[in-house]
């Protein structure tokens, strides 16, 4: 099968080729499931959203606009499927009307630990990334789609206010929030000096 | 050089102030005259220097995080659900090496 172009597969899938949907699935599959299981934080859930993302990708193909690349296109698609999701699981933390975009106060820094000097060991041992993963689990859904996309799967600013319908400045604030957040636990953490694993509770 | 010769700027409003401006300044975006003052600030205030430096370490952490692989079954499964399964393509170097 020969590689196609952005703009011959979408005609292609358009008009229901097979083998350009099977190409859609090679080539972005593995960057999909990246994103729903750093959103969804467990592999169970991240396979129901990746199998949402394409199922709903090929239903609504013909109204791909091409205004967004095809990539862009299915992290807005994966993206919803996540938030969905996980408004059923934690509804709680995914309120629609969310009073994000202001009351600064809990994001003032409370822990000063320095943890930039420690040894890249103690940094980046399998304990201390599982607690990484642990960290972005507990950022409010809206914050966390925000950080994966921007710091996680690398995504511009724009790119990400397109995925996820926001203005630059709501992307912007809010992946300040998220890193704010993760810092902050990140210094907790570390500050509490390295933890074998034979005497972790 | 320290705290106590230029106090004025080393109050919880100008580090509430500054707060909004470390994204920029650690993605190089800030304007030329908030980051001397950012900086400026930070020469009396180790606290924010402290924040500003494992903020961009945290950043930096995350960058390094492995990329989980798509596991063979996964994608196998897609294929199977989305009707696909005779485009599987075999030998693409995804095989599962090692045990998960």
């Amino acid at each position: 099968m020969s590689r196609m172009d952005d703009g011959e597969l979408v005609a292609r899938l358009k008009a229901g080729d097979q083998a350009a949907y099977a190409q859609l699935v090679e080539e972005q599959a593995a960057r999909i499931y990246r994103l729903a299981l750093r959103m969804m934080g467990n592999e169970t859930d991240a396979e129901d959203v990746l199998q949402e993302t394409f199922l709903s990708a090929f239903r609504s193909i013909d109204s791909f606009e091409e205004r967004s690349s095809l990539s862009t296109w299915l992290y807005r698609i994966a993206t919803n499927a996540a938030l969905m999701r996980l408004r059923r699981k934690e509804p709680e933390q995914v309120s629609v009307d969310e009073p994000l975009e202001r009351d600064d106060g809990d994001l003032l820094p409370r822990q000063f630990f320095d943890f930039c000097c420690l040894p890249e060991d103690d940094l980046l041992r399998d304990e201390a990334r599982a607690e990484m993963l642990r960290a972005i689990d507990g950022l409010p859904a809206t914050l966390r789609s925000v950080f994966v996309l921007r710091d996680i799967e690398g995504l511009s600013t724009e790119e990400t206010a397109n995925a996820l319908d926001l203005s630059i400045s709501a992307v912007k604030s809010r992946l300040m929030r998220a890193r704010l957040k993760l810092r902050e636990r990140l210094s907790t953490y570390f500050s509490q000096g390295p933890v074998l694993p034979d005497t972790r509770q | 050089m320290n705290a106590a010769e230029r106090p004025h700027e080393h109050t919880p409003e100008n580090c509430r102030r500054y707060l909004g401006s470390l994204g920029d300044y650690i993605e190089g975006t800030l304007g030329v005259e908030l980051c001397h003052e950012l900086e400026a600030h930070m020469v009396v205030c180790e606290n924010c220097r402290v924040v500003v430096n494992t903020l961009a370490k945290t950043i930096s952490l995350y960058h390094q995080l492995p990329a989980p692989e798509l596991p063979n079954a996964v994608k196998e499964r897609l294929l199977a659900v989305l009707d696909l399964k005779p485009f599987l393509q075999n030998g693409t170097g995804s095989e599962d090496l090692q045990a998960e």
